[in-house]
């Protein structure tokens, strides 16, 4: 895929909740152009918004006003073909991934669905050679995974089906959010490299959603840190997290446990 | 030496399951918290660490059994005494716990001081409303949280509030222990921050004397723990001082693991990360030999079939047939352990 163009960008796009008792700015007029091949983190504390966001991206949400734009048109997913197209091409990676899998469908088989969805007709043993690919591709080997279901398998192992999953798709957008916190350092070290393994081999834009700076400081090519539904700072990783401008983001910085030195406590 | 508070040794739980399979969580498992100590224990999601707090504070629900070995909790030796000895003497009083995810299990129907009430009334009989509202109202003002949250529902309360809270309510007792199980892992950094503030305040102000810490956050643990705990597929493979083991790891998937560490910090980005490739072994087989030795590059063919042991060395101990010295030099060679 094409690099540094312009794929996807939003315009005061704005969430607004409201019941009978409270109206919630979720999210508050918040513009952003993403590229192509760019891995993107938006950080900030919880309730700030980072969710509401991804989920309009995904078209999972409908913005209270304003506008997304994917490869130069306003999203727009009326009619189920308009969803099928629009969701070949942009996939999540959630933070639950038990809840994203079917539990009564062996996971090869989810990912046997998934070439489907690419309308192109393989043989049996080519098909299996491309799932053997992607998991290979993130780490997982294909015994682990062959004819088990979701709950046979381990936290980490389920989300780094999920990415393989998103590899056989290869869409141009992924909106990961919070794919690392259910899992421990080293499961963790595997996923941000399939991401990054996304990004720099099929030319895919992450969007990459975290409470975790450090994380975000690693992985990306950009950083967006929002605080109550707006992007108060954004930039390149070496400005933003070495040399914040904005109190919040210092405040969010000092709060991360370092391993330099130690919190006087 | 300071006092030891807790002792447990060469303890053994296991579940068991409507398959009739037997998952020992938690195998051969020694080692003390002394007076004044956090202790971290780390390790990746399904080693064992929730079953061995829930072990630790006595809690054998079916399908989890207590297998062999001794917890010594004030002298006492909990595993051999009945569970309403233990219930009404030691849980609560000398040790407490937080379950991972205590706070979204928090009755929604009850005020928060209703939450206290119903802990205090059953271990201080007689103790009358107005009392147990006096206690709850300082020890919240002591640790700085409003003291209005006594009245509020546990669904009015964020996230972070709400642990700081359950936090609160686990230690009204004064317990010695405090075994805190991931307290942080579903806050935003920030919260994070101000609940560990809160735990070592109540070191601070002897409330607690002593806590064991259960996270797979590495920097989050150094930044608490006087002491880690490393632990793989239901065994303990190293443990010594926070420092020691988070930058001059010995055993060859703790080095994995300090190795996969990422701080906002010059100098991480573009640090290629340690990935250990597969997964730990299915708990439910009789293992033998080293069980980390599928994912070792070090591994030979002796780790396989003998048994390992805890070597200890200063005030260290790791499991591995490798001498200290062997895996040092394999470890300056660049040879880490199955590096991508
Ligand atoms: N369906 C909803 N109805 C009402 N309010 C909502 C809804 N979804 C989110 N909110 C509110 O919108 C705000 C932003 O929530 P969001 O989930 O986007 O935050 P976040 O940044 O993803 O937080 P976290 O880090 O905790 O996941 C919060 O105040 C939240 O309570
Ligand atoms: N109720 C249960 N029945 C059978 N096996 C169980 C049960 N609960 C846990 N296990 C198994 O026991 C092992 C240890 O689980 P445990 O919850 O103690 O791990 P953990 O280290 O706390 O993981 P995490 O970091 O995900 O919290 C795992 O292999 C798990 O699958
Ligand atoms: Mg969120
Ligand atoms: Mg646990």
């Amino acid at each position: 895929m094409a690099r540094n163009q312009l794929l996807l960008s939003g315009k005061d796009v704005t969430k607004i909740f409201s019941n009978k008792k409270k109206k919630t700015i979720a999210v508050d007029h918040v513009n952003f152009e993403f590229e192509s091949g760019e891995i993107i983190s938006i950080v900030g504390e919880s309730g700030s918004g980072k969710t509401t966001l991804a989920k309009m991206i995904l078209g999972l949400l409908n913005p209270s006003s304003g506008e997304i734009i994917f490869r130069g048109r306003p999203i727009e997913l009326k009619t189920r073909e308009k969803r099928i197209e629009y969701w070949r091409n942009v996939q999540p990676i959630f933070q639950d991934p038990f809840s994203s899998f079917n539990i009564f469908k062996k996971v090869d088989n989810v990912l046997l669905d998934c070439i489907k969805l690419l309308n192109i007709t393989l043989k049996k043993d080519e098909k299996y050679k491309k799932i053997e690919e992607a998991c290979n591709f993130v780490n997982l080997r294909f015994g682990e995974i062959y004819n088990k279901y979701p709950f046979e398998l381990s936290g980490g192992q389920m989300q780094r089906l999920m990415i393989a999953r998103v590899l056989l798709i290869r869409p141009r957008l992924v909106i990961a959010d919070e794919p690392t916190s259910m899992i421990d350092a080293c499961s963790r070290a595997s996923i941000l490299d399939a991401l990054m393994k996304l990004r720099d081999e099929i030319g895919t834009t992450v969007v990459f959603i975290t409470h975790d700076i450090g994380l975000a400081y690693y992985v990306s090519d950009k950083i967006f840190v929002m605080k109550e539904g707006r992007f108060v700072e954004e930039g390149f990783p070496d400005d933003v997290i070495l040399n914040p401008t904005e109190e919040y983001t210092k405040h969010l910085i000092s709060d991360v446990p370092k391993i330099e030195s130690r919190w006087a406590l | 030496m300071a006092e030891k508070l807790l002792e447990v040794k060469n303890l053994k739980s296991v579940y068991k399951t409507r398959f009739n399979e037997k998952i020992t969580a938690v195998d051969d498992v020694s080692f003390d918290l002394e007076d004044g100590k956090c202790l971290g224990i780390a390790g990746e999601s399904g080693c064992g660490k929730s079953t061995l707090a829930m072990s630790v504070m006595g809690y054998y629900y079916p399908p989890l059994f207590y297998e062999s070995g001794i917890v010594n909790i004030s002298g006492i030796d909990i595993t051999k005494i009945p569970y309403n000895q233990l219930r009404k003497e030691i849980l609560g009083k000398e040790i407490a716990y937080i379950p991972q995810a205590a706070m979204n299990a928090l009755n929604p129907t009850q005020r928060i001081i209703n939450l206290i009430e119903d802990v205090m009334e059953e271990h201080i009989s007689g103790i009358t409303k107005k009392e147990i509202r006096k206690i709850a109202e300082d020890r919240f003002e002591t640790l700085n949280l409003p003291k209005d949250v006594l009245q509020r529902y546990p669904i009015e309360l964020s996230g972070g509030m709400k642990q700081r809270t359950v936090i609160a309510i686990s230690t009204i007792l004064n317990p010695k222990i405090l075994i805190a199980d991931e307290p942080t892992s579903a806050l935003d950094v920030t919260s994070q921050k101000i609940v560990i503030k809160l735990l070592k305040d109540l070191i601070k102000r002897g409330f607690i004397k002593a806590m064991v810490f259960i996270t797979h956050e590495l920097p989050l643990l150094y930044n608490i723990a006087d002491d880690i705990m490393v632990m793989y597929a239901g065994e303990i493979v190293e443990s010594g001082e926070a420092e020691e083991v988070i930058f001059d790891p010995i055993h060859p998937y703790s080095n994995g693991l300090m190795n996969s560490i990422i701080v906002p910090e010059k100098g991480i980005k573009g640090k290629k990360l340690t990935v250990i490739p597969g997964a730990p072994p299915n708990l439910k087989y009789k293992l033998e030999g080293c069980r980390f030795f599928d994912r070792c590059l070090f591994a030979k063919d002796e780790c396989k079939i003998s048994e390992i042991n805890m070597k200890y060395v200063n005030n260290r101990s790791y499991r591995c047939v490798l001498q200290v010295d062997e895996l040092k030099e394999m470890y300056e060679d660049g040879k880490k352990p199955a590096t991508t």
